[in-house]
C-alpha cells in the first residue's frame, strides 16, 4: 500500500513539474538564437562584406554555424580575441594576412570629378553618401564606417579611402617612441 | 551638516590619502612682482583654447582688430569666444601647431600687432550688485572666461549651475612645484580676487566661500586675509603642502571631508570649485568691462636668468617670454608648459600661451632629469601609498600594458586625476600617468566605436528595410497589373467604343469634352506607376459604363461587319487602342522608356488637327524626356510635296511609323523615339482621324519591337501619288508589313498578341468608314493583313 502512495505521489509530482516545464517552455521562449546577438555586438558593423557575407549580422549567423573567427578585418585582432572568449575557442591571426590593427579610414569623393552616376549611393550600406542624378555626392563622415564598399562602383574613380585624422582627443603618447624635438 | 559648517568655521582640515612632497622651487620666481613685457611680434590665437566647442570665426583676414574686441562668436553648447589681446592686423588664419604634447594643428588667428594698443570700446557693468543673475553670466560668457586652473572649463557654466551650491571654494593652493602664478596674483591683486569672490557669491548664493591657500604662501595669505575681512562668509583656510593638494576633488576633500562621487561633479554635492585667476579675470571682465586677454604666466627654471611672473598676452609665443626673461638653453633643451609634475613638454617653443597657461618651465638637466630608461615594477607599492585617489597604480599598470579595457574600468581608472605622485615616487621609473592616459584614450575611442557601430548598425538595418520593403512593392505591381489587363481592357476599350459613340449622338461640344476625358484618362493609364490608382480608375470606368456595357462590348466585336455610318466610331476605335496600349505599357516592367502618346480624339470639324498638334508635341516631349545620356536624336522631317492632302497625309504617316519603328530598333544606345510626323494641315476629319490611327500604330508597333536587336534600315520614301485612296492604302499596308516584321522577331515577347488585338479593331474601324475612300483603305489593310500573316509565318518557320 505505501508503495502505492509513493508511486502516486511521484506521478503526481512528475506531472506537475512537467505541466510547469511545459508552460515555461511555450511561455518564456527565446526567438532566435542569442548567441547571434552577442556576436552581432562584437561585430564592428561596418556592413562591409569582406568576410564573404552580406553584412555583420550574416557572418555573426554563420559564426553562430561554426564558421571561422577570424574573416573580420575592420574588427581587427581585438574582434577576433573577443570573439573567441566568447565562442571558447581558439584565437587565431586574421584570415588572409590581414593587419592585426587595421587603420581607420573613411571614403572621400573628390567632388570636382563627380559625375552624380548615384552608384556609390547604391553601394553604400549605411545611407552615409548624399547626392542626386547629376548633382554632387558627398560623404557623410560621421557615419561613414570606410567599408570600402563605394570605391568599386564609381565609373571615374573619385572616391578615396583616406585614413581618419588623429585629433587632440584621440591622440595618444607614444610610450615606446623616440621622442622628437623641432629645433629653432 | 551644522556640525560640519562649525567645523570648518573653525578651521579643521581633513586629510586625503597619499600626497607626495616634491622640492618646492617656488622661491625662484615669487620675489619679483608681475613683470608687463613689451608687445610681440605676432600673437598666434588658437580658436579652441577650452573644452567644449570653438566658437564661429566673426573676424577675415587682413581686418584690423581693436583690443578686447571679439573675435569668435560662441555657437554651441559650451563655447566661449575669444578676443584680440591687442590691436593689430589679422595676417592670417590657419592651423597651427596647438598648446598640447601633440601639438596637432588647430585653427588659429595670428594676428599682427600694430603698437599703439588701442582699446575697443569697453562696457563694463554700471552697478554689478543690482545686475540680473543673468546679465552678469552673459558678462562672463562674452568676456570669454574659462577656468584658469589647467582644465579650461567654461566659467559661465559653472556660474549658471542649476543645483544649490553649499560652498564655494577658491582653489589658491597652487601646490605643483615651481608655479607662482597664483601666489602672486593674490599678493598683488587681492581686492580685485575679493571682488570677483563677491560677484560669485550674487550669482550661486553659497553659505560659505572658503578660500584654501598652502601654508608656503604666507604673503598671499596676509593679502587676501586683509581683501577679506569686511565678508564674514569669505573663510581663509591655510592647508598642508603637500601635492597634490590642489586637485580639486583633493581640496575639497582636505577643506570640507566631502568626497566627490565616482563620475560625479562637485555641484552634485554642493560644492563648485574656482580658481583665484579665474576669478580675478570675472571682477575684471563685470568691473572693467574687459574680457579675457591676458594672464600671468611663471617662467622660471634654472636657464632663465630672470625667473619670475609676467602678464603675457594670449596667443605670445613662449619664445618670446623666454627671451625676455633671459633664456639660455642647454644642450637638449627641455621647455615644459606646465610644472614638473602634470606639465607636458612642449614639441616647439613657437606655440602661444592659452587661458590654461600658467607656467613655463626650462630646466637644466640637473634639476629636471631625463626619465631613465623603464625598469621592472618591483612591486614596491610605494604608487599605491603615493596616490590621492586611493587607486592601485600597479594594478593599474598591468591592466593598461595587457589592454585589459575591462578591468582597467573596474579598478576605476577614471578617477585618476594624472597627478603624476606615482610615477615621481616609483623606483623602477615607470611613467605610470602615461600608460593610463593612453588607456584612457582608448577606452574612450572604444566607447565611442561602439556607438559609432550602433548607429551603423541601425542605418544598416533601416536601409535594409527600405530596399526589402520597395522591392515588395515592385513586386506587388507586377503581379497586379497582368491580372487587372485580362480581366478589365476589353471592357475598357468598350467603355471607350461606347462613351465616344454616346457622345457623337450629341452635339460637337459634348464629344471635343468626351475626347478629352478619354485622353486625359488614357494619359494617366499610361504615367501611372501606383498600381492602386489604376485599378481604382479601372473599378470606377466599370461602375460608370456597366450599363452599356454588353450592348458595346458586341458591337466591337461585331465591328469588322458591321457597317456603321458614323464616322466617330473611328474615333472611338482610335481612342480604344491608345487606351489599351496605355495598359500594355504600364505592365512593362522593363526600364523602357513609357512614352506618353496621345491618340487625338478627332471632333467632326478642326478640332481633329488641333487634337493631332497636340499629340504630337506631346509625343517629342516624351521622347526627349527619355533621351539617354549618348543618344542621338534623329529627327524625321519629310516634306510633303503632294498636291493632294489625303495622300500627303497618309504618306507621312507610314513615314512617321516606319521611322518610329526604325528608331525603336536600336534599342541598345538609343531609345529614345523622337517622333516628328509631318504636321498634316487638313482640314479634313478623316486624314486627322488616319493620322491618329496610325501614330498609335507606330507606337505600339514600336514598344512591341523595342526588346529586337534589329537592324534598323527602314526607308520610306514619299508618295506622290494623285490618287489618295491608293496611297493611303499603300502607305498603311507598308507600316504594316514592317511592324508586322518587327513584332515576329522577338519570338519570346507576349507583346506580340496585343498589338494584333489592337490592329483588328484598328481595322474595324477603318472599315466603319463609309465613305468610298474608307472601302479602299481597309482593302489595303486586309492586303497588308494577309502580308503580315504570310510573313510571320515566313519568320517562324
Amino acid at each position: 500500500m505505501t508503495l502505492l502512495y509513493a508511486l502516486i505521489a511521484l506521478g503526481l509530482l512528475a506531472l506537475i513539474f512537467g505541466l510547469i516545464l511545459g508552460f515555461a517552455a511555450v511561455r518564456f521562449r527565446v526567438e532566435g538564437n542569442p548567441v547571434v546577438e552577442q556576436i552581432d555586438t562584437i561585430l564592428p558593423q561596418t556592413q562591409c562584406g569582406q568576410c564573404g557575407y552580406p553584412g555583420c549580422r550574416p557572418y555573426a549567423e554563420a559564426i553562430a554555424n561554426g564558421d571561422e573567427i577570424n574573416k573580420c578585418p575592420p574588427g581587427g585582432d581585438a574582434t577576433v580575441k573577443k570573439l573567441a572568449d566568447l565562442m571558447g575557442v581558439e584565437a587565431k591571426p586574421l584570415a588572409g594576412g590581414e593587419q592585426a590593427d587595421p587603420v581607420k579610414t573613411v571614403a572621400y569623393i573628390r567632388e570636382d570629378e563627380c559625375i552624380g552616376c548615384t552608384k556609390c549611393i547604391q553601394a553604400c550600406p549605411v545611407d552615409a553618401i548624399v547626392g542626386a542624378t547629376r548633382q554632387m555626392h558627398t560623404v557623410l563622415i560621421d557615419e561613414c564606417t570606410g567599408c570600402d564598399l563605394c570605391v568599386e562602383p564609381c565609373p571615374v574613380d573619385c572616391i578615396d579611402m583616406l585614413p581618419v585624422a588623429p585629433t587632440k582627443q584621440t591622440w595618444k603618447w607614444q610610450l615606446d617612441a623616440i621622442p622628437v624635438t623641432q629645433i629653432d | 551638516m551644522e556640525k560640519l559648517l562649525e567645523q570648518i568655521k573653525k578651521g579643521t582640515v581633513w586629510a586625503f590619502p597619499g600626497g607626495v612632497h616634491p622640492p618646492q622651487q617656488k622661491s625662484l620666481s615669487n620675489s619679483a612682482p608681475i613683470a608687463r613685457l613689451p608687445l610681440p611680434e605676432k600673437l598666434v590665437l588658437p580658436l579652441k583654447q577650452h573644452i567644449g566647442a570653438s566658437g564661429k570665426l566673426i573676424v577675415e583676414k587682413n581686418q584690423h582688430v581693436l583690443k578686447g574686441q571679439a573675435l569668435t562668436k560662441p555657437s554651441a553648447n559650451w563655447s566661449v569666444p575669444i578676443h584680440a589681446p591687442t590691436s593689430g592686423t589679422i595676417i592670417d588664419i590657419t592651423p597651427m601647431p596647438s598648446a598640447h604634447p601633440s601639438a596637432l594643428p588647430e585653427l588659429s588667428i595670428i594676428i599682427e600687432p600694430d603698437g599703439n594698443d588701442t582699446w575697443c570700446e569697453l562696457s563694463p557693468v554700471t552697478n554689478p550688485a543690482t545686475a540680473s543673475h543673468d546679465e552678469l553670466v552673459d558678462v562672463i560668457h562674452n568676456a570669454g572666461i574659462s577656468g584658469m586652473g589647467g582644465a579650461g572649463f567654461p566659467t559661465y557654466v559653472k556660474a549658471d549651475i542649476k543645483q544649490p551650491i553649499e560652498f564655494l571654494i577658491v582653489n589658491a593652493v597652487e601646490c605643483e612645484p615651481y608655479i607662482t602664478a597664483d601666489d602672486t596674483l593674490m599678493r598683488e591683486h587681492a581686492a580685485e580676487i575679493v571682488k570677483g569672490i563677491e560677484l560669485m557669491q550674487q550669482l550661486l548664493n553659497p553659505t560659505l566661500c572658503i578660500i584654501g591657500i598652502e601654508d608656503n604662501k604666507p604673503e598671499a595669505i596676509t593679502a587676501m586675509t586683509e581683501a577679506a575681512k569686511h565678508n564674514e562668509h569669505i573663510l581663509i583656510q591655510t592647508v598642508p603642502t603637500v601635492y597634490p593638494s590642489g586637485g580639486e576633488k583633493q581640496l575639497i576633500k582636505l577643506l570640507t571631508n566631502r568626497e566627490v562621487p565616482n563620475g560625479g561633479i562637485p555641484a552634485d554635492i554642493g560644492i563648485l570649485v574656482h580658481n583665484t585667476g579665474t576669478l580675478y579675470a570675472i571682477a575684471q571682465a563685470v568691473y572693467e568691462g574687459k574680457p579675457l586677454i591676458e594672464r600671468v604666466v611663471t617662467v622660471t627654471g634654472n636657464t632663465i636668468h630672470n625667473p619670475g611672473n609676467v602678464w603675457a598676452l594670449l596667443g605670445t609665443e613662449i619664445k618670446h617670454l623666454l627671451d625676455y626673461q633671459g633664456f639660455s638653453p642647454v644642450p637638449q633643451q627641455r621647455v615644459v608648459m606646465g610644472g614638473p609634475m602634470m606639465g607636458f613638454t612642449l614639441p616647439t617653443v613657437r606655440i602661444g600661451v592659452v587661458k590654461t597657461t600658467n607656467c613655463i618651465l626650462a630646466p637644466d638637466h640637473n634639476e629636471l632629469a631625463e626619465p631613465g630608461p623603464e625598469k621592472a615594477c618591483i612591486r614596491c607599492s610605494a604608487c599605491a601609498d603615493a596616490c590621492p585617489a586611493s587607486l592601485l597604480p600597479q594594478q593599474l599598470q598591468w591592466f593598461a600594458k595587457s589592454k585589459e579595457y575591462d578591468k582597467l574600468q573596474e579598478h576605476n581608472l577614471f578617477d585618476c586625476i594624472e597627478c603624476g605622485a606615482c610615477a615621481y615616487v616609483c623606483p623602477s621609473e615607470i611613467p605610470l600617468v602615461q600608460y593610463y592616459r593612453v588607456a584612457k584614450v582608448e577606452i574612450k575611442e572604444q566607447i565611442a566605436e561602439k556607438i559609432k557601430s550602433d548607429r551603423a548598425k541601425e542605418r544598416f538595418d533601416a536601409r535594409k528595410a527600405r530596399l526589402e520593403q520597395e522591392q515588395a512593392e515592385r513586386k506587388n505591381r507586377h503581379k497586379r497589373k497582368p491580372a487587372a489587363k485580362t480581366a478589365d481592357e476589353q471592357q475598357k476599350v468598350a467603355d471607350a467604343l461606347a462613351r465616344v459613340k454616346d457622345k457623337a449622338g450629341n452635339s460637337d461640344n459634348k464629344s471635343a469634352v468626351a475626347a478629352a476625358i478619354a485622353r486625359a484618362k488614357a494619359k494617366k493609364q499610361g504615367g501611372e506607376l501606383e498600381p492602386d490608382n489604376s485599378e481604382v480608375a479601372k473599378e470606377r470606368a466599370a461602375r460608370k459604363e456597366q450599363a452599356r456595357l454588353y450592348k458595346e462590348q458586341k458591337a466591337q466585336n461585331n465591328g469588322d461587319d458591321e457597317p456603321v455610318d458614323n464616322k466617330k466610331s473611328a474615333v472611338a476605335a482610335a481612342i480604344a487602342r491608345a487606351k489599351a496600349k496605355k495598359a500594355a505599357q504600364a505592365n512593362e516592367q522593363a526600364p523602357s522608356d513609357d512614352t506618353v502618346s496621345e491618340s487625338p480624339v478627332a471632333a467632326n470639324d478642326k478640332k481633329a488637327a488641333v487634337a493631332a498638334a497636340i499629340a504630337r508635341a506631346k509625343a517629342k516631349k516624351a521622347a526627349q524626356a527619355n533621351e539617354q545620356a549618348q543618344s542621338d536624336d534623329t529627327v524625321s522631317e519629310s516634306p510633303v510635296a503632294a498636291n493632294d492632302k489625303k495622300a500627303a497625309v497618309a504618306a507621312a504617316i507610314a513615314r512617321a511609323k516606319a521611322k518610329k519603328a526604325a528608331q525603336a530598333n536600336e534599342q541598345a544606345q538609343s531609345d529614345d523615339t523622337e517622333s516628328e510626323s509631318p504636321a498634316p494641315a487638313a482640314d479634313d476629319k478623316k486624314a486627322a482621324v488616319a493620322a491618329a490611327i496610325a501614330r498609335a500604330k507606330a507606337k505600339k508597333a514600336a514598344q512591341a519591337s523595342e526588346q529586337a536587336p534589329s537592324d534598323d534600315t527602314v526607308s520610306e520614301s514619299p508618295v506622290t501619288t494623285d490618287d489618295k485612296k491608293t496611297a493611303v492604302a499603300v502607305a498603311i499596308a507598308r507600316a504594316k508589313a514592317k511592324k508586322a516584321a518587327q513584332a515576329s522577331e522577338l519570338a519570346q515577347q507576349n507583346e506580340n498578341a496585343e498589338p494584333q488585338g489592337n490592329d483588328e479593331s484598328s481595322e474595324g474601324s477603318q472599315q466603319t468608314a463609309q465613305e468610298k475612300k474608307k472601302a479602299a483603305v481597309a482593302a489595303a489593310i486586309a492586303r497588308a493583313k494577309a502580308k503580315k500573316q504570310q510573313k510571320e509565318g515566313n519568320d517562324q518557320s
